[in-house]
């Protein structure tokens, strides 16, 4: 050990080694000051432990996510994961809006995959009001084929912005352009790229419009090759692979207790899918497998994230199918006391309500008039009780727990969001590895923090 | 109004031939309305209230969980005279069923009645009610056995709950002695069946035990219910706040909170936030 | 030393254009995406609608190197003290461009959670409505912000305007007094 006389002011050590032969012996530095303080200071930093803040504003956290990281060396000692950074109170608000409008606040939360969010929530509704069987066909299937192609622009987002994290930009812009795809398509048929407010109670809010169907075939074709393209990116990588590869590993046993559904439950080897194990709108008979693999890793999650979207793919491809055989329908139930009066079209000024349906309530019509304006202003009444519907979304079991009293609003709604039960698993897969694999387990997990603070 | 769409299968048609008016029901010596005694029973001053829950008269009592009078603000006294201040809602929702309850809830009850009476603590004691509405199963569970029901659903080969799906709160400030309810969704792979627990404590003593030991998925779970409610679950790790910051006062979700939004002011006129809004129920 | 002892007249205004033009061509912003406008901010960098012609598609993670702040998301209660803190890491000059009408002024969510408003928190050049707004919009928003960098005085130029912007909100109606057609 030397030390360096010169130096005046606080004792200060560093826990490096300035002797190769002493190997294993820790030698510090010591540059003056008291010598029992810096043998004090020098056993406190001994171990080189640093508390690392990942905080809310991170290029790689996915969103607002606050990470706690202890870091010993290069190895994670421990992970905490705080949220909350996001939160919105959306389930408090949903309390004073009526039932109609609660499609609009919880289209934000998962806002990457918000048709699932919505088509839960409606089919609670639903099920509350009992009208679960009186669905028109034609909503359903439009209720399936929309998710299915949210669950692809989602899935979408993860690798690119994954892929985005680890530094592969094209991954990113690949990924994106794909997506446009499925925005466009959403353009066409709901008004809106992102949150939409298209599922609501009792149907769809507007049939789809002519072309929409050539539309999805095209934007299908199209999403075909850039699929293509990113299994090249993607899963001929070595370095892609490198770092993927054994990193963040949560086995089934830890997924169950955890509680862990979606992609990372199926990547331990469970098949367990919603839309397998308890169907809803029909799932039942559309041909489709659900990808597993046992590997437990990033690297199964990637993976299996793609081949699921080929399953959307083939669902999709049913589902327009029968659309196209079905011919013109009602997209709303029949009964007017809850279905929403939107005849929508194109006016001079937007989208609003057609003009031929402003003159059938306003000229011909006195119960359209009275429905109408009852309907938008009051919103209908939904027997008192509670109900609990799950679908199955990008990231997991979305599980929406209404509870109505009765009344034009709800009285609680609770949405047990995946991305927030799946975050719980980050401590578990992050500590004992490497920083550097933190942000790569995180991204497999796929959070995304609107719907984890809602 | 609604009623016709959504009610329940076993609501009569035309409730008014049911009702009885509670001061008929009230004149001594009058047998000939049958289906009350001395005072009106709790279906009927519900179905009277405007409730939509109510089975057929005979059927199980729903749980009344609140009466509201009028409406848009305007109770008696306010001076509104629209006649909707003397509208009285009551509020009920399903209460006990009776058996059989249908498709695997009954073989699910018997064999958690077994477990129960085998491990010394007795169905009675630990289930305070099963309520079969719109095809789910609900168990009303005292707070001092939730561990332990939590452990047979979970490890009994016949009922294999295996997976939680997290537990979220309820406030119903009305129902005096059991404001809070704290619900737990269970979901079994193996046997593809759904099942909800509810645990009911009141506002002064707002204790549940944890059944992180037991699903240690409900760990945020927890921390996000003693966030926005405020019930405080005993043995849980680390019970902190999770959405709200650490120094937040007060539990946002309960229904004595405010929303606490601000009044848009636009050329002159203000909306107020939506809590403060006349409101139609 | 620096801009601020530029001359005036003339020779600051040539000054003026030459700095606003440098300034405007490579504006980087910091990654500060929260919520559904991040999605569409990411949609607006990536080659479909492409804000790296403007010269800003490295969104940096270091606000030290960063000039712009999109604020692109709903700023809950938790993170407006983050906001205040990642805008005074940034060095001047730095611009705020709050996306979307949750940053704006809080949205539909006008509740206990959300700052009505990221105005609240920093100061805004910018703001741009949309829930969430189209990529061509923040491309118009990010537009307008470079006609406003172009524009912007400096030196004496600069203090003139701020005294008149001083004066002219002094003597302006406030909001709550403009009745417009109800008055």
């Amino acid at each position: 050990m030397s030390t360096h006389s010169t130096h005046q002011g606080p004792p200060t050590a560093t826990g490096h080694i300035v002797d190769d032969e002493a190997t294993g012996i820790p030698s510090f530095e010591a540059s003056g000051g008291d010598w029992s303080d810096i043998a004090e200071e020098a056993a406190r930093l001994g171990d080189e432990r640093i508390v690392v803040n990942m905080g809310p504003q991170h290029p790689s956290t996915h969103g607002v996510l606050r990470l706690m990281l202890e870091i010993d060396g290069e190895t994670v000692t421990e992970a905490r994961a705080g949220i909350g950074y996001l939160h919105t109170g959306i389930e408090k608000n949903m309390e004073y809006r009526s039932w109609t409008q609660g499609v609009t606040f919880c289209t934000r939360m998962d806002y990457v995959a918000n048709i699932f969010q919505e088509a839960g929530y409606c089919l609670a509704v639903e099920k509350l009001l009992g009208i679960t069987d009186d669905i028109p066909e034609r909503a359903t299937v439009i209720r399936v084929m929309m998710m299915e192609l949210n669950r692809i622009a989602s899935h979408l987002v993860c690798l690119a912005t994954g892929g985005n994290e680890l530094g592969a930009t094209t991954i990113m812009i690949v990924g994106f352009n794909a997506r446009e795809q499925v925005l466009r398509v959403f353009e066409l048929i709901t008004g809106l790229r992102m949150n939409n407010a298209y599922i609501r109670p009792g149907g769809v809010v507007q049939d789809i419009p002519p072309g929409a169907l050539d539309a999805v075939r095209d934007a299908i074709t199209v999403m075909k090759k850039d699929f293509g393209q990113l299994e090249d990116l993607m899963l001929a990588n070595p370095i892609l692979q490198a770092r993927l590869k054994d990193v963040g590993y949560l086995g089934l046993s830890a997924c169950m207790a955890l509680g862990i559904t979606g992609p990372v439950l199926r990547s331990t080897g469970l098949p367990y899918d919603v839309r397998k194990a308890e169907p809803y709108c029909g799932y039942e008979t559309y041909d489709f497998d659900i990808p597993t693999s046992t590997d437990a890793d990033a690297w199964s999650r990637v993976v299996l994230r793609l081949e699921e979207c080929y399953q959307s793919i083939r669902i999709i491809e049913q589902a327009v199918e029968r659309l196209q055989a079905m011919g013109p329908g009602p997209v709303m139930v029949e009964d007017k006391k809850i279905a929403w009066p939107a005849q929508l079209a194109i006016g001079s000024d937007g989208m609003g309500n057609s003009l031929d349906h402003i003159r059938e309530i306003m000229g011909t019509s006195m119960e359209a008039l009275i429905h109408h304006f009852k309907l938008v202003t009051e919103g209908f009444r939904v027997p008192a009780g509670q109900a609990f519907v799950s679908v199955e979304h990008p990231r997991g079991e979305l599980g929406v727990h209404l509870v109505s009293d009765g009344g034009t609003k709800p009285y609680r709604a609770h949405f047990r969001d995946p991305s927030f039960n799946n975050l719980q698993a980050v401590s578990m897969m992050c500590e004992g590895g490497q920083v550097a694999d933190v942000v790569v387990a995180v991204a497999s997990l796929d959070p995304v923090l609107g719907g984890v603070d809602r | 109004m609604s009623e016709k769409s959504g009610a329940p299968e076993g609501k009569t048609p035309e409730p008014s031939a049911e009702k009885v008016d509670a001061a008929a029901a009230a004149k001594p010596g009058d047998t000939a309305t049958s289906a009350s005694l001395a005072a009106q029973s709790t279906s009927e001053a519900a179905l009277e209230g405007g409730s939509q829950n109510i089975g057929p008269i005979g059927s199980p009592e729903p749980e009344v969980i609140e009466v509201r009078h009028g409406m848009f603000g305007g109770g008696p006294g306010s001076g509104d005279t629209s006649g909707f201040g003397g509208l009285v809602t009551t509020v009920a929702l399903p209460g006990a069923s009776e058996r059989p309850y249908g498709g695997w809830f009954d073989e699910a009850v018997d064999i958690l009645i077994e477990l129960l009476d085998a491990s010394g603590t007795g169905f009675a004691a630990a289930i305070e009610s099963v309520v079969v509405d719109r095809g789910e199963l609900t168990l009303h569970v005292a707070r001092e056995h939730i561990v332990e029901v939590c452990q047979l659903l979970r490890d009994d080969q016949d009922l294999r709950f295996e997976l939680s799906l997290g537990v979220s709160g309820v406030h119903y400030p009305h129902e005096t002695g059991r404001e809070l309810h704290a619900v737990y969704h269970l979901v079994s792979v193996t046997h593809s069946h759904r099942l909800r627990l509810e645990v009911a404590v009141p506002d002064g003593d707002p204790h549940v035990p944890s059944t992180t030991g037991v699903y240690p998925a409900n760990d945020w779970h927890e921390r996000e219910t003693w966030d926005f409610f405020g019930i405080v679950f005993d043995g849980h790790p680390a019970l902190a706040r999770i959405e709200m910051p650490d120094d937040w006062p007060g539990h946002p979700q309960r229904k004595d909170y405010p929303l606490g939004g601000i009044p848009v002011e636009y050329k002159g006129a203000t909306v107020p936030p939506a809590d403060q809004r006349r409101s139609y129920s | 030393m620096g801009i601020e002892e530029a001359p005036s007249g003339f020779l600051l205004t040539t000054v003026e254009n030459l700095v606003g033009y440098f300034r405007k061509g490579s504006l980087w912003p910091v990654t500060f995406g929260l919520a559904c406008c991040a999605i569409e901010m990411m949609a607006t960098g990536t080659s479909r609608y492409d804000i790296s012609r403007f010269g800003m598609e490295v969104f940096r993670a270091s606000p030290r190197q960063a000039d712009l702040m999109i604020v692109a998301g709903r700023v809950s209660q938790k993170m407006a003290p983050v906001v205040r803190q990642v805008y005074d890491q940034m060095p001047e000059p730095k611009w705020v461009l709050s996306m979307g009408v949750c940053a704006s002024s809080g949205g539909m969510f006008n509740n206990y959670a959300i700052v009505q408003g990221v105005d609240h928190v920093v100061p805004v050049d910018i703001y741009l409505p949309g829930c969430p707004p189209r990529p061509e919009m923040l491309i118009n928003a990010i537009l307008a912000l470079h006609e406003q960098i172009q524009a912007e005085p400096l030196g004496v130029n600069r203090k003139e305007a701020a005294r008149a912007a001083e004066a002219a909100a002094l003597a302006a109606t406030p909001t709550s007094h403009m009745k417009g057609l109800l008055a």
